[in-house]
């Protein structure tokens, strides 16, 4: 056999292949690519593909006259393998669209497999604004929420409250020195400094050494860039160690009901974060989630939402469009507005961003809460022009000139 | 004769199998296994023919596929000149970490070897080139040679197993020659070898660095292959797995860490979302390998596989682990509470 | 790099105490395991894990609090220990030693693997006994209760542990066996037995760590995987077998990794490696063992 041949053969698979592509599948598949056993299974995890499954069934099940499939993986927080599932899945699996994808540098390795294969990645779990950003791509969108968001949220307001001294202690992948770079450009923006920061290995046990760098920094504001086990291991022992009795306030960047949950109301009381959806806030949004609910046994967390969300307006495009190729659907989704239940006033940006109204919310007290899940209120709707603006402006190439 | 003919039917049908395989296997697992296996038969080179096991070959591993992903993606070398730079870095920490580490033999070799590999794992975290947590991504396959298109599966595919056969005619060669048998010498018994006026310790260097540079091939094609270069290459747990592809396959024989290397590659794959089970199944067969199995599967197979009437050889030793350093004998550890 | 207050040095180490109270522990369980039955016993992190499950199983499962279970847990583990060296350990017991690492290698993944496929990899919570919570401001820091005690208990234990095997004679007659067990069984003295139990006692020790552990480390799956490596380092540094040189080493590594934080945070984790590569190359029978 030599080359040649070889390569003819490969040449006929690839035209073969290319030729399958555009008709339909039989089925069309959607994967939800998550952490379903580690420290962010509790704000995605199981719950997002009770979510999917939820929107297909309301979708009617089929679409265009083909089944809709939810399929679902574990990448276990590693960049290497949320790639080559995602990579087997596009390639070999059929499936042509995947969404949830918390943990950004699963986030970011996904998304660059969707730019190789152009299929549609949608996703509802990561953080890091860089996806709509430096690494945006063409069939990439994100959904739900992002650091830049996140930073004008909570950041902003605890600034402007008079917390203009900060120490990060950030988690050290991508999520973390994205969240910790748009804050800190939020803080001095408002006239603050940051201090100091640490960065702290994902999904780390023991903060005691951290906390007491950010104790002897004396500053105001203590910032926790990192997010679900992490989050709640961080504001315990900061409890443990007096933190808050020594002056200083720990500011959650990256906060979900699930964490609030967790950790309680006597020790998370008071704490200001920034998400896109509460189930308790109006009729709507109570609706949806007593559906979710009686399926999962739990309120929906801010992600659970963004995923059936995100798989109900994918549903629609494709069957606007009658076609699952990546490109196509995915212009027809950037061209229309998004208004539900869980997206309010939603509209695409160019770079893939799905910018719309977010919140703020504050932890009630103990006294305050009457029930289980009863654990926000509102402080502030924070319009999406305003929350998604970057004070850096963007590096993503396709937004630039 | 037979036992030749058979061996030589044997080869010719495995050649067969590799050759088709991408036709009916997802070629992306196939060439993982093929890397996998070649990083096991360098590893083996060490363990199975020199007498040392190394607890940290993941270092070789990792640090080839970081330098070969950085010079593919950031200074956009073609891929053969970046696994050619892979490979050479991956040497010369072999030769600077094995030059240390043959001072000691048995137990403190391996510890030496797993205090270096950590090392290099922080190195890896910290770096910024690196990319810590989120590796190097998006790494390009680009042209070999600057006409054959490497982004294609089928054209990697071969790429990668003439590769491996490369790199296991080398070892095969390597075991076959007199160098080779000065190795075996050596692993039987030191001080005798010395007395015959062989340097043991050079000897076990170049072996350390053909292996190490080996383990290196392997990691710049992995690399390549996924287009990905993560720090899980260069943790511990990557040592350990192919000390139990090694171990499971065959200790010393040739196709041994070949087998196992496919057997470890296709329970991860095929059970990786089975949650935990892939860890729970490694360590079982661990157990049952070390207590019933030590030969692994292709040395128990291998007299109904060669037709040899040979009875099996006798298993190699390990090194002797109560000599702490060349002849003198250091006595704690065996057995002392103090 | 300015100098950090003293008040953040203080801190820091006494933080490295604390960490270096679980190296002590654990690399004294370790060394005893070395000393007397020649295994590298590297499911020593498991059953650390195990005795933290344990716990807090206990708990939860039961009712039964801190108190007991710091007692209860290192014993039921303990048995568990026993059933392993009669099991499996026993039958490799002429082999070359590195076969015994492999094979307590493999129990660890499979003790591992089997719990984390029962609760997930996120940590459970156990709480902070109520007669140690709180906090107390020593000046430079404010330190817990708890973490207080794990010190003083650590230190306790170790002692205790080093004046049995050194002025005991049961201690007595571990030693000789570990150095000629067939003249102490000539002596009528079970030495098989004695081999068990010791496996059985290095096991409770480090379940004994779990338990302390608990409240402080999140009970998790793989909390014995991440040490492990550390507290293998540990006993090459103080000896393969010596109980005093895993006491001190344990608890002088933690201080070193203490003051790292302070100075260059990210070097912490590798800090003791590098200090084990150096020990290897210049005093390979570890500070306390015994030269040539």
């Amino acid at each position: 056999m030599n080359r040649r041949s070889v390569a003819a053969f490969g040449f006929s698979v690839l035209l073969a292949g290319a030729a399958h592509a555009q008709a339909l599948p039989d089925t069309i598949k959607i994967g939800v690519l998550n952490d379903m056993s580690s420290l962010y299974a509790d704000n995605g995890g199981p719950g997002s593909v009770v979510a999917a499954q939820m929107a297909v069934e309301d979708f009617g099940g089929t679409v265009l006259g083909k089944k809709i499939e939810i399929i679902n993986a574990d990448h276990q927080n590693k960049p290497d393998l949320g790639a080559s599932i995602a990579r087997q899945w596009f390639e070999r699996d059929g499936v042509q669209m995947i969404t949830d994808v918390p943990t950004s540098s699963v986030g970011l390795a996904v998304q660059e497999v969707a730019r190789d294969t152009k299929k549609v990645v949608i996703n509802v779990g990561s953080a890091t604004s860089d996806l709509t950003g430096k690494a945006c791509a063409p069939t990439g969108l994100h959904w739900l929420y992002n650091t830049v968001a996140l930073a004008n949220g909570t950041g902003a307001a605890v600034v402007k409250a008079g917390g203009d001294t900060w120490f990060f202690i950030t988690a050290d992948y991508a999520f973390g020195h994205a969240l910790e770079r748009d804050t800190t450009a939020v803080v001095e923006k408002n006239g603050g400094k940051v201090l100091g920061s640490v960065k702290v290995p994902l999904n780390n046990a023991d903060f005691s050494s951290f906390l007491l760098q950010a104790q002897s920094s004396k500053a105001k504001i203590i910032g926790l860039a990192n997010a679900g086990g992490d989050t709640q291991n961080s504001i315990k022992q900061a409890a443990e160690f007096g933190i808050v009795q020594g002056g200083q306030k720990l500011a959650g960047l990256l906060v979900f009901i699930a964490d609030v949950h967790s950790l309680g109301l006597q020790t998370a009381q008071g704490l200001q974060l920034t998400e896109s959806f509460y189930w308790d806030q109006d009729d709507q949004t109570r609706a949806w989630s007593k559906k979710f609910f009686d399926k999962f046994h739990k309120e929906p967390t801010m992600i659970h939402a963004g995923v059936y969300s995100a798989v109900t307006h994918y549903l629609e495009s494709v069957k606007a469009t009658g076609s699952v190729d990546g490109p196509t659907v995915v212009k027809d989704l950037k061209a229309k507005p998004v208004n539900d239940f869980v997206i309010r006033n939603g509209h695409f940006q160019d770079d893939g961003m799905l910018v719309h109204d977010m919140y703020l919310y504050e932890v009630k007290k103990p006294s305050e809460s009457k029930g289980e899940w009863d654990l926000y209120k509102l402080i502030a709707t924070i319009p999406g022009a305003e929350a998604y603006k970057r004070p850096n402006g963007n590096e993503c190439p396709m937004v630039k000139g | 004769m037979r036992q030749d003919l058979v061996t030589r039917l044997w080869t010719a049908a495995l050649l067969a199998l590799a050759i088709a395989a991408p036709f009916f296997l997802y070629p992306v697992f196939v060439m993982n296994a093929l890397c996998m296996a070649l990083f096991a038969c360098a590893f083996n080179l060490l363990l199975g023919y020199v007498g040392l096991l190394s607890f940290g070959h993941a270092a070789y591993l990792g640090t080839a596929a970081y330098v070969t992903a950085h010079a593919a993606k950031v200074w956009g070398l073609p891929p053969e000149v970046a696994i050619l730079t892979g490979v050479a870095v991956a040497a010369a920490l072999g030769l600077v970490f094995g030059w240390l580490a043959i001072r000691r033999l048995g137990i403190y070799f391996a510890m030496i070897t797993l205090a270096f590999a950590q090392m290099v794992y922080f190195f890896a975290l910290q770096a910024p080139f690196t990319g810590g947590e989120n590796g190097i991504q998006g790494v390009p396959r680009g042209r070999l040679f600057g006409v054959i298109d490497l982004g294609d599966s089928l054209t990697m595919y071969y790429f990668v197993l003439a590769m491996f056969l490369i790199g296991f005619a080398i070892i095969m060669r390597t075991i076959h020659s007199p160098f080779g048998q000065v190795l075996t010498a050596i692993r039987e018994n030191e001080p005798r070898a010395v007395s015959l006026g062989y340097r043991a310790d050079r000897y076990k260097l170049l072996a350390f660095v053909l292996s190490a540079a080996l383990s290196g091939l392997a990691g710049s094609l992995k690399a390549l292959v996924f287009q990905f270069a993560a720090i899980s290459d260069v943790y511990w747990t990557a040592s350990g797995e192919v000390v139990l592809m090694t171990l499971v396959g065959g200790l010393g024989t040739i196709l041994g860490p070949v087998l196992g290397a496919f057997v470890l590659v296709t329970m991860q794959t095929y059970l990786s979302q089975t949650g935990s089970w892939v860890t729970i199944i490694e360590g079982i067969i661990f157990v049952v390998c070390v207590l019933t199995f030590r030969r692994g599967i292709v040395g128990m197979l291998a007299p109904y596989l060669t037709g040899s009437r040979q009875t099996t050889e006798p298993l190699p030793a390990l090194a002797v682990a109560t000599e702490g350093h060349r002849g003198e004998t250091v006595p704690a550890p065996a057995g002392e509470l103090s | 790099m300015s100098l950090p207050p003293a008040q953040a040095m203080f801190g820091q180490l006494l933080i490295g105490l604390i960490n270096g109270s679980f190296y002590a522990m654990l690399s004294l369980g370790l060394a005893i395991i070395f000393g007397l039955l020649n295994i590298i016993n590297f499911t020593h992190g498991a059953q650390y894990m195990l005795g933290a499950f344990c716990a807090w199983l206990l708990l939860n499962a039961f009712g039964i609090g801190y108190w007991p279970s710091l007692i209860l847990a290192p014993i039921l583990v303990g048995i568990t220990g026993i059933v392993i060296e009669r099991l499996f350990l026993r039958r490799i017991a002429g082999l070359d030693h590195l076969y015994g690492l492999l094979l307590t290698f493999g129990l660890a993944l499979i003790i591992e693997g089997l719990f984390r496929e029962q609760y997930g990899s996120s940590g459970q919570p156990y709480v902070i006994p109520p007669e140690l919570q709180g906090v107390r401001n020593i000046g430079f820091m404010f330190l817990p209760y708890y973490r207080a005690w794990v010190i003083i208990a650590s230190l306790g234990v170790c002692l205790a542990t080093w004046f049995v095997i050194e002025k005991t004679r049961l201690g007595a007659y571990l030693r000789a066996a570990t150095e000629n067990p067939v003249l102490v069984q000539a002596f009528g003295i079970n030495v098989p037995r004695l081999v068990t139990l010791t496996y059985g006692g290095g096991v409770a020790l480090a379940a004994l760590a779990g338990v302390l552990a608990a409240p402080i480390y999140q009970v998790r799956p793989q909390m014995g995987s991440d040490i492990i490596v550390v507290v293998f380092a540990v006993v090459v540094i103080g000896g393969m077998g010596s109980i005093l040189g895993a006491i001190v080493s344990g608890f002088a590594l933690g201080l070193i990794e203490g003051m790292t934080k302070v100075f260059y945070p990210e070097a912490s984790n590798t800090v003791i490696f590098v200090i084990m590569a150096l020990v290897l190359l210049i005093k390979p029978a570890g500070l306390f063992g015994r030269a040539a």
